[in-house]
């Protein structure tokens, strides 16, 4: 899938993506010629079509962690299948190195997220606030990690 | 009418490829033949036809194997309806993160073991995905086949001698692995003597020959009953359908019925290492040999 912009015939570029939390997905889409912008809107069939296929429009900015899909799609995971499962004030006071440091809010943000993914889902947050050179996870800064690497429902 | 470049013409423009959907779809595949590099040979068992023995044969033949020193994998690809977390012994078993994937639980014999059943929280939950409601069947088989996928590449099976492949009935789900894996070393067809499932499996087995499967042996399981009291072989099946080995395929084994085998095998404890002596153990030995002949190993 791509835009093109007809006056200008040329292919737009991915800007940004939102994973607002009813299922549907915005891609927003710019001319390097014109500069105009555009935005795709996907409604939830749409949206899922996609996801299933493993793949995110616009691309991805973080390599996939393993078993991404699966973990990020399974209903009823079971909390105790993966070893990076534990709970996490333990394993972030374990690991407060190099990693960011989390702001209780952010922690408490986490610790909602199906413990079956949460391993998986705090390491694609930690990866991205590496490349960004980001220091702390906020409730903030999560919103913008998430709309950016479109992660719906973590 | 305005001419306006089509997709093809575009699609190699500067700086589009790292984005697309195709090259993140490039990508998956490329992870996964990096993982099937690894493993010295890939065996499915498949039928098309539903409740055959595939799951108990896989089970036993991997343990038959592990047992001659060879490093074994299980691969539970009937994700709607799991056996092999419970068949090898590892229900409740856990992945660790290894630096190269997940690495899975080791069950009975030494075998490593991945199956829908480790991921799924309640015993009897039926696979569901989160998605929209209704509509589910436009991407559900997109999210399995993915899942499959993940499981053969994201899972650090290691060095593998050989990785065996459960296959769910029905013979898409054939066709489906040989999307993911398109060159397996070898196929294992298992039917019973029954009239529906011979027929069923002859329609595998055109897949399979269509797909030009380098290898492919027919299983027939469950052909005789020795009577408990005095011995006698019966015959299970009466069937008219004429025999799939005159058909152009050659038969790896003959299993008889046992129900020792079930009831052994459903329980975790791998027939052929509980009843060695037993007839249908023997004949999945000898099965283990064949296939070890087969693939040079
Ligand atoms: N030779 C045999 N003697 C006795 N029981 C057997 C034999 N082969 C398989 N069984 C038993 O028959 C039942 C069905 O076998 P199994 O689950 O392996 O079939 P399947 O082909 O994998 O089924 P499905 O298509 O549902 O995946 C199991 O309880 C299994 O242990
Ligand atoms: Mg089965
Ligand atoms: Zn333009």
């Amino acid at each position: 899938m791509k835009f093109l912009c007809v006056p200008c015939d040329r292919v737009m570029a991915f800007a940004e993506r939102h994973v607002p939390d009813d299922g549907t997905l915005t891609v927003v889409f710019g001319c390097p010629g014109c500069g105009r912008e555009m935005a795709l809107l996907a409604n939830p069939y749409e949206s899922q079509l996609v996801r299933s296929l493993g793949v995110k429009v616009g691309g991805r900015t973080v390599p996939e962690q393993p078993m991404e899909l699966m973990r990020g799609s399974l209903e009823g995971g079971r909390p105790e299948a993966f070893n990076d499962s534990t709970p996490l004030a333990r394993e972030d006071a374990a690991s407060r190195g190099p990693g960011p440091v989390w702001s209780p809010g952010a922690l408490e943000r986490l610790e909602r997220v199906p413990s079956f993914v949460r391993g998986m889902v705090k390491r694609i947050y930690v990866d991205w606030a590496r490349q960004h050179g980001i220091s702390e996870f906020t409730p903030e800064v999560m919103d913008r990690a998430r709309s950016e690497l479109g992660l719906e429902g973590m | 009418m305005r001419r306006i470049r089509t997709y093809k013409d575009v699609a190699a423009e500067a700086g589009a490829a790292v984005v697309t959907i195709p090259g993140q779809v490039m990508a998956q595949r490329e992870r996964l033949a990096r993982r099937l590099a690894d493993i010295g040979a890939v065996a499915a068992i498949a039928s098309g036809k539903g409740g055959v023995g595939k799951s108990a044969l896989t089970a036993n033949l991997a343990v038959s194997l592990g047992a001659h020193g060879l490093r074994v994998g299980a691969l539970d690809s009937d994700l709607n309806g799991p056996s092999l977390a419970r068949m090898l012994g590892v229900v409740g078993a856990r992945f660790t993160a290894g630096e190269n994937g997940m690495i899975p639980p080791m069950g009975s014999g030494g075998i490593r073991v991945v199956s829908m059943e480790l991921f799924q929280d309640g015993a009897d939950d039926p696979l569901r995905w989160r998605g929209p409601k209704g509509e589910s069947w436009a991407w559900r088989g997109v999210i399995e086949t993915g899942t499959i996928r993940e499981l053969l590449s994201d899972v650090a099976w290691g060095k593998l001698d050989v990785l065996f492949v459960d296959v769910a009935p029905g013979t898409d789900r054939i066709a489906r692995l040989l999307d993911l894996v398109p060159d397996p070393a070898a196929l294992l067809l298992v039917t019973t003597p029954s009239a529906m499932a011979r027929r069923v499996v002859a329609r595998s087995l055109r897949l399979a020959r269509e797909a030009r499967v380098r290898r492919i042996g027919l299983v027939e399981n469950m052909t005789t009953w020795a009577c408990p009291g005095c011995g006698a072989l019966t015959e299970l099946y009466e069937s008219s359908e004429p025999q799939l080995a005159s058909r152009e395929i050659e038969c790896w084994a003959e299993v008889p019925f046992d129900p020792r085998l079930a009831r052994s095998t459903d329980e975790g404890t791998p027939f052929v290492l509980a009843y060695p002596d037993a007839p249908a153990a023997r004949a999945i030995t000898a099965l283990a040999t064949r296939l070890r002949r087969e693939l040079h190993l």
